[in-house]
């Protein structure tokens, strides 16, 4: 077994017109034992960004403090706020400090430029190669069947609402294809205007 | 050693003055003039070269520097300490942009020189750098813009200035010229005259050094024409850049 598999979990991230949207499961197992259903793994950034840790549970609050501690020193010296695309680079770089013995954690970023509202995605494996996508990331113990759920419902220029119902459904039924994923989900959906969060029931076996 | 409070070269003198960091200050005003103007659309730095001999082989002289694609500098004062400087800009330069994939901002390039001026002022077995800096840069929050790195360590925002020998004069006659509307064609021909002012011996493209950052009309700050592409480098093509003025483009400019 994978130490990648150990805890469980998984994030999907879309885009949509002029709005991203993020969500994440909320299992914290030991294996195939569940231990939790209130283990939120996607974190805000800024006002606009957030990003996503599924793998190893230990990893998730290390990566995030880490994450948490350098945008705020990024904050501090430069005197605004990191840009996803920055922010995409500054989770590589962080991740591939690590290369020889790396945190078990694939992250994804999703957020709006502030300057221009454009969404902004991206996937890193776990040692830090980017994924720059147009359409949606998936990570996690199901993003394989996460994948193929995006491949069939993702369509481009989703209004927000559209776009959440459809981030919604491929992470529920990715999930529920998943011993190791679900126990209930929180979207987020990001619109230039304000950030929407939802949590979701799903099934709890 | 009985009158003067020389105990290390960082300690305080009782009137409150470290007295290394003045005489630095005084290595930086015999120093050759060196000045920055902002233009509309770009800023230029440029500094007299001044050769110890005609002997010299003046294509190894150098005194506009660049750090980074989008940040470069010039100096007054002592050229070798200028060098040491240069070399550790470049390098934090390249680690920024090896942790964010993109230059600094002028600002944080300015600052992280700052502080290494302001630590030599204090850490042990180390003299203050004898020369202060004049910094270009181009950034994508702030734009084009100018500061001046002292060897205290403090650092300030210009829209023109001068330092070394002739900066009295200078920084009277940019005061009189200066206006936030001129052209970089403008105000490289203004940065000219005013070097002009006090120069020593015959002005020509070997005796000067000038850099520039231009601004193309085109540019547009806050929508970068890549930037809507994932992978967007650092520093894109056709976005505004620092380069030095070739001895050509010099020779043009002083012939105008």
């Amino acid at each position: 077994m994978s130490i990648m598999e150990y805890n469980g979990g998984s994030v999907v991230a879309m885009r949509g017109k002029k709005c991203v949207a993020i969500a994440g499961d909320l299992r914290l197992g030991n294996r195939n034992m569940s231990l939790a259903a209130n283990f939120e793994k996607v974190f805000p950034i800024t006002q606009k960004l957030y990003v996503g840790l599924p793998g190893l549970a230990t990893d998730v609050l290390t990566l995030r403090d880490t994450f948490r501690f350098r945008t705020n020193m990024y904050k501090l010296k430069e005197g605004r706020e990191i840009e996803p695309n920055t922010f995409a680079h500054l989770v590589s770089s962080t991740l591939y400090e690590r290369r020889w013995s790396p945190y078990f954690v694939e992250p994804v970023v999703a957020g709006l430029d502030p300057n221009n509202s454009e969404p902004f995605i991206a996937a890193t494996d776990l040692i830090g190669c980017l994924n720059f996508a147009k359409d949606f990331v998936v990570s996690g113990t199901a993003s394989d069947k996460m994948f193929g759920m995006a491949e069939s419902l993702w369509e481009p220029d989703l209004e927000a609402e559209d776009l959440f119902e459809t981030v919604s459904q491929t992470l529920l039924n990715g999930v529920d294809r998943d011993a190791l994923s679900g126990w209930g989900a929180v979207v987020h959906l990001i619109t230039p205007e304000k950030i929407i969060t939802r949590s979701l029931k799903s099934r709890m076996d | 050693m009985s009158d003067s409070y020389s105990f290390s070269l960082t300690t305080f003198s009782p009137s409150g003055q470290l007295k290394q960091v003045d005489h630095a200050l005084a290595a930086v005003a015999q120093g050759t003039t060196s000045l920055g103007v902002k233009a509309s659309n770009g800023v230029v730095i440029a500094t007299e070269k001044k050769q110890p001999s005609p002997l010299v082989d003046d294509s190894m002289l150098e005194k506009v520097a660049l750090i980074c694609p989008t940040i470069g500098c010039v100096y007054s004062g002592m050229g070798p300490d200028f060098r040491q400087l240069v070399t550790a800009a470049r390098k934090s330069a390249q680690a920024y942009w090896k942790m964010f994939n993109e230059y600094p901002p002028t600002r944080v390039m300015v600052g992280e020189i700052a502080s290494i001026m302001q630590g030599a002022t204090q850490k042990g077995g180390m003299r203050p750098y004898g020369c202060s800096l004049l910094v270009a840069g181009y950034d994508k929050t702030r734009g084009s813009s100018l500061y001046q790195v002292d060897p205290s360590g403090s650092y300030w925002a210009w829209k023109a200035s001068a330092m070394g020998k002739n900066m009295v004069n200078a920084k009277t006659f940019l005061e009189k010229r200066y206006n936030e509307d001129i052209s970089l064609e403008d105000a490289i021909h203004t940065s000219l005259l005013t070097l002009k002012e006090g120069f020593e011996g015959q002005m020509t493209e070997k005796t000067v050094d000038i850099g520039i950052i231009h601004i193309p009309s085109e540019w547009d700050t806050k929508n970068p024409p890549e930037a809507l592409a994932g992978d967007k480098a650092g520093h894109l093509p056709g976005m505004p850049a620092f380069r030095k003025l070739s001895e050509e483009e010099i020779k043009d400019h002083l012939t105008l």
